[in-house]
């Protein structure tokens, strides 16, 4: 293919324009977060003398330590048992074929476009019936449910493209359903369900809603949840403010970046799919 | 749902394949099935089920059982009717955050789908590149990170005294600098902007990996007979685009009428109601000012909207070749 140069130039020049504006607010906020606290910098403005120990005082009043164990603690809670329940689910609608699938399988996908704050006033009552208002398990168990819709549609599509002659020389075997499952399906479906984790993971660390409705102590929150709390008490006193935005940024963007390939992978399949 | 599924109508009898069955792919006596009574799929499914049950289908149910009744969250509730979605049609400030959802669809969808579509046909021949790579990596950060701390970032960049107000004094147009999210004119846009950031990197990456998949065989016959680069644009990239277009509109559609977190980071509906959108209101009315009935018509009204949007869109861009 002919490849014009100045269109080669054109393509390069704007790629690089929007990465620049991409990356705009988190230099802005890195710059800031150098400033004196307490002061209001303007604009783009490198400080006489850059405060790093802003970082470490934001560190310390956002109890970063804390925050991450509790980010974990929900992670933990909600994507194994999400990706199990996904895959039981998706598993029997795309492979077992039982009757009756395709009714439950509309009932799952209704769920898709579901905004959660459609339902969040009554799960507030809901949970604080159960006892459970300003645990983590008001943030686990629901967004287990919420996250339901989404792995039943991904597994299922993957388990749908499993040849069934896989499925058939398993029996001649001897082996059961469970079997069947747990040894030859589920390693089969590593790749999908890697994919699918990644997803989930990204969703429940970056759960705000839940966060602010349902648990009071920022220190039983997801992350994003913390951060709002964060805006809320350091508020005024930007540089502090920015220096705790990036800190909290932080665990994200090294998982990101470590696992970049599968990330990008991830996200596109799953908005394809969605 | 791309996929056709094949008729669920009966399942197949508990006889043994004939040997014809077994070498065909997907065999009219769908092998696995065969064996497997229904009851085992369901005991399969039940867990999902249960979770989603008691977590969203009954909590929906709750919110329409809601929306018909006058309740302050504590007190006994009385019957409404639907005099709680009359309000919501007529109370100019409740009905004003539904069209501040529909306004925010022009920043969250048509400037990432447009402006997508514009860079990753511009950028198309560079792909593969490292550059190219590079860039999928930076302009994917916005997915990654909490909307909250985007809100938090914009808010400051849209300050009085920050960096777009810098930039436009450097520019000499240091006349309309102002605390964008502030004015009443402005912070719906300057909201909007924020979507329109987080959105625009996600539709790129996502349109310019649909564009790598078109044969470039047809821009080449397309070349020869003459087409330029508009042409060629709107009579192959855009057609042969459709699903991905199709997956661009609907997300950032929802994201749109459903954003919350943006909002309530960066303006919280302020000034006045100049930002208010559907999902800030329902959080305002159900837990400070203790309307739940209102803000459960109000959350059906949204959970319709969404629905009632993104049916068609999917149904307009799907594949139907397949």
């Amino acid at each position: 293919m002919i490849v014009g140069r100045r269109e080669t130039w054109t393509g390069r020049l704007l790629l690089v324009l929007l990465m620049a504006v991409t990356l705009m607010p988190f230099v802005s906020l890195f710059v800031t977060a150098l400033h004196p606290s307490g002061s209001y910098p303007s604009g783009l403005e490198w400080p006489r003398d850059p405060q790093w120990g802003n970082f470490v005082k934001a560190f310390q009043a956002a109890r970063m330590i804390e925050l991450v164990k509790s980010s974990t603690l929900i992670v933990l809670g909600v994507v194994p048992v999400s990706l199990l329940l996904g895959m039981l689910a998706g598993f029997a609608i795309g492979h077992l074929r039982m009757a009756g699938r395709n009714l439950v399988f509309l009932a799952f996908v209704l769920g898709l476009t579901l905004p959660f704050e459609g339902i969040i006033t009554p799960l507030y009552y809901q949970v604080r019936d159960m006892g459970l208002l300003n645990t983590r398990w008001a943030i686990i168990l629901p967004l287990i449910g919420l996250f339901m819709p989404f792995a039943v549609f991904w597994m299922r599509a993957h388990f749908v493209n499993m040849p069934d002659e896989l499925s058939e020389s398993a029996r001649m075997d001897g082996a059961n359903v469970w079997q069947l499952f747990w040894r030859i399906h589920v390693p089969l479906a590593m790749p999908a369900l890697s994919s699918l984790a990644i997803l989930l993971f990204l969703w429940t660390w970056n759960q705000f809603l839940l966060a602010i409705v349902l648990v009071d102590d920022p220190l039983k929150r997801t992350m994003s949840g913390a951060l709002g709390a964060f805006q809320g008490q350091w508020g005024t006193d930007m540089p502090l403010l920015c220096a705790g935005s990036l800190l909290i940024l932080t665990p994200t963007l090294v998982i990101f970046l470590v696992f970049q390939r599968r990330f990008v992978t991830a996200l596109l399949q799953g908005s394809l799919k969605g | 749902m791309t996929r056709p599924t094949p008729d669920s109508a009966v399942d197949p009898p508990a006889t043994r394949p004939g040997p014809a069955a077994v070498t065909r792919k997907r065999s009219p006596a769908r092998a696995a099935g065969f064996r497997t009574p229904s009851w085992v799929g369901w005991l399969f499914v039940a867990p999902a089920l249960i979770v989603y049950a008691v977590f969203v289908l009954r909590p929906i149910a709750l919110t329409v059982q809601y929306s018909l009744y006058r309740w302050d969250g504590i007190g006994p509730s009385t019957w409404a009717g639907l005099g709680n979605y009359a309000r919501v049609f007529t109370d100019p400030d409740l009905f004003a955050s539904i069209l501040n959802a529909i306004k925010l669809i022009v920043f969250f969808s048509v400037i990432p789908v447009v402006l997508g579509l514009a860079i990753a046909s511009t950028i198309r021949r560079i792909a593969a590149s490292r550059l190219a790579l590079v860039a999928r990596t930076v302009l994917f950060l916005p997915q990654v990170i909490p909307l909250v701390a985007a809100g938090i970032a914009w808010s400051w960049l849209l300050s009085s005294t920050g960096l777009v107000n810098q930039l436009l004094t450097y520019a000499g147009l240091g006349g309309v600098a102002r605390a964008w999210l502030g004015d009443f004119s402005t912070a719906l846009p300057a909201v909007g902007v924020i979507g329109a950031w987080v959105l625009l990197g996600l539709c790129t990456i996502l349109l310019l990996s649909g564009m790598s998949k078109i044969d470039p065989a047809l821009y080449e016959a397309a070349r020869m007979d003459g087409a330029g680069p508009l042409r060629e644009f709107v009579s192959i990239t855009v057609p042969s685009l459709r699903q991905e277009i199709g997956v661009c509109v609907t997300v950032t559609v929802i994201a749109a009428l459903a954003s919350f977190d943006i909002v309530y980071v960066s303006t919280q509906g302020g000034p006045g109601n100049a930002t208010m959108v559907p999902g800030l209101e329902i959080y305002y009315l159900a837990f400070s000012e203790r309307q739940v009935g209102m803000a459960s018509a109000l959350a059906v009204v949204l959970m319709v909207l969404v629905l009632v949007v993104a049916l068609p869109i999917q149904w307009l861009t799907k594949d139907r070749s397949s």
